[in-house]
């Protein structure tokens, strides 16, 4: 009994962990204003831990990229111009989302163009097989009959 | 294509993820281009460490010179802090950018370790460092004379930084001939 008392204890300690990483937490003047930080600061990638956004992160640059948010959300600045403002500065790369452009065309196309040539092969292949396989392939020939039942008589005969 | 030529097919594709996986080991992630590369150094006014005087932009510029974005928090300044000293000797003009530190402890560095700065710009909440996508000290930008930014190096500057990267493109923007 103890041990398991010690395994759903050690289980609820799991779930104590995110609680503690709460980073700073900012005043904002309106609602609007902090659902829009949310968003955002889920939306700009961390460039020093890289797999992290700038919510998630303790990183020292993720507090001054949330901080400048934070001011620029104030300041009244839109969302696309915050963007613009760290793009400027830390490259298509602080984006999770990146924007349509030369650079990030084949990124955005890829899936949809795989999606389609996988869907041709498929439809490719189906028909190949309808038009060369079916029914008729599987009929024995007749010399083929001829061997199956001399096989056969020859079983029975054995038996 | 023949049934014999087919059988190969996941020999080919093998092949070609392990050539991309290959190459994927050799690409540093951490890596990333500058998005300030052939852009102007950003304008800003902070005061200077070594005097109470105010230093903005037209103050910094005027020569190829490198900017050394360094922090006694920093492990790596250290590291490479003995061979900017060694450049200044060799007449590169060096400025310090001060990030986000403390200006008592940066000067008793500068004095036990020398100092190879033409001048340090406190950047005491990194706001400068943000401007110019600063994600971590040690970063050094290779300013031309017209004070756009060149090149960056994120990490210690060494002797094979300098001679392999550095240098040859510190030569190429003395000698006027940009890339």
């Amino acid at each position: 009994m103890n041990r398991y008392c010690a395994a759903v204890l050690l289980l609820l300690s799991c779930f104590v962990m995110p609680a503690a990483a709460v980073i700073e937490t900012y005043e904002f003047s309106n609602e609007e204003l902090e659902q829009r930080y949310q968003h955002l600061s889920a939306e700009l990638r961390c460039p020093k831990c890289q797999n992290q956004n700038i919510a998630d992160s303790n990183a020292p640059i993720a507090q001054d990229l949330r901080k400048r948010l934070y001011q620029q959300l104030e300041e009244g600045a839109s969302d696309s111009e915050i963007l613009d403002y760290m793009v400027a500065r830390y490259g298509e790369f602080v984006l999770y989302r990146p924007r349509f452009s030369g650079a990030t065309a084949v990124l955005w196309l890829a899936p949809g163009l795989l999606l389609v040539a996988a869907i041709g092969l498929a439809l490719l292949v189906l028909r190949r097989r309808k038009d060369t396989g079916g029914p008729a392939d599987s009929e024995l020939s007749a010399a083929e009959q001829q061997r199956l039942h001399s096989l056969l008589d020859e079983s029975e005969s054995g038996s | 294509m023949g049934p014999r030529l087919k059988l190969f097919i996941p020999l080919i594709l093998f092949a070609v993820l392990a050539l991309f996986l290959l190459r994927g080991l050799e690409l540093d992630p951490r890596e990333m281009p500058s998005a300030l590369i052939d852009r102007p150094l950003p304008e800003f006014t902070l005061p200077s460490l070594e005097s109470d005087t105010l230093v903005n932009r037209d103050a910094v510029i005027g020569e190829v010179a490198l900017f050394n974005v360094w922090a006694t928090w920093c492990v790596s300044c250290r590291v490479e802090h003995p061979y900017l000293n060694q450049l200044t000797q060799q007449g590169v003009p060096i400025y310090g950018v001060n990030y986000k530190d403390e200006d008592q402890d940066a000067l008793r560095w500068l004095q036990e370790l020398g100092n190879p700065y033409r001048l340090n710009i406190v950047d005491a909440d990194g706001s400068l460092g943000l401007d110019l996508g600063v994600y971590g000290a040690p970063e050094t930008y290779l300013v031309d004379a017209g004070g756009v930014i060149r090149y960056r190096h994120v990490g210690v500057v060494d002797e094979r930084v300098w001679r392999d990267i550095l240098q040859p493109l510190y030569q190429e923007l003395l000698e006027g001939r940009v890339p």
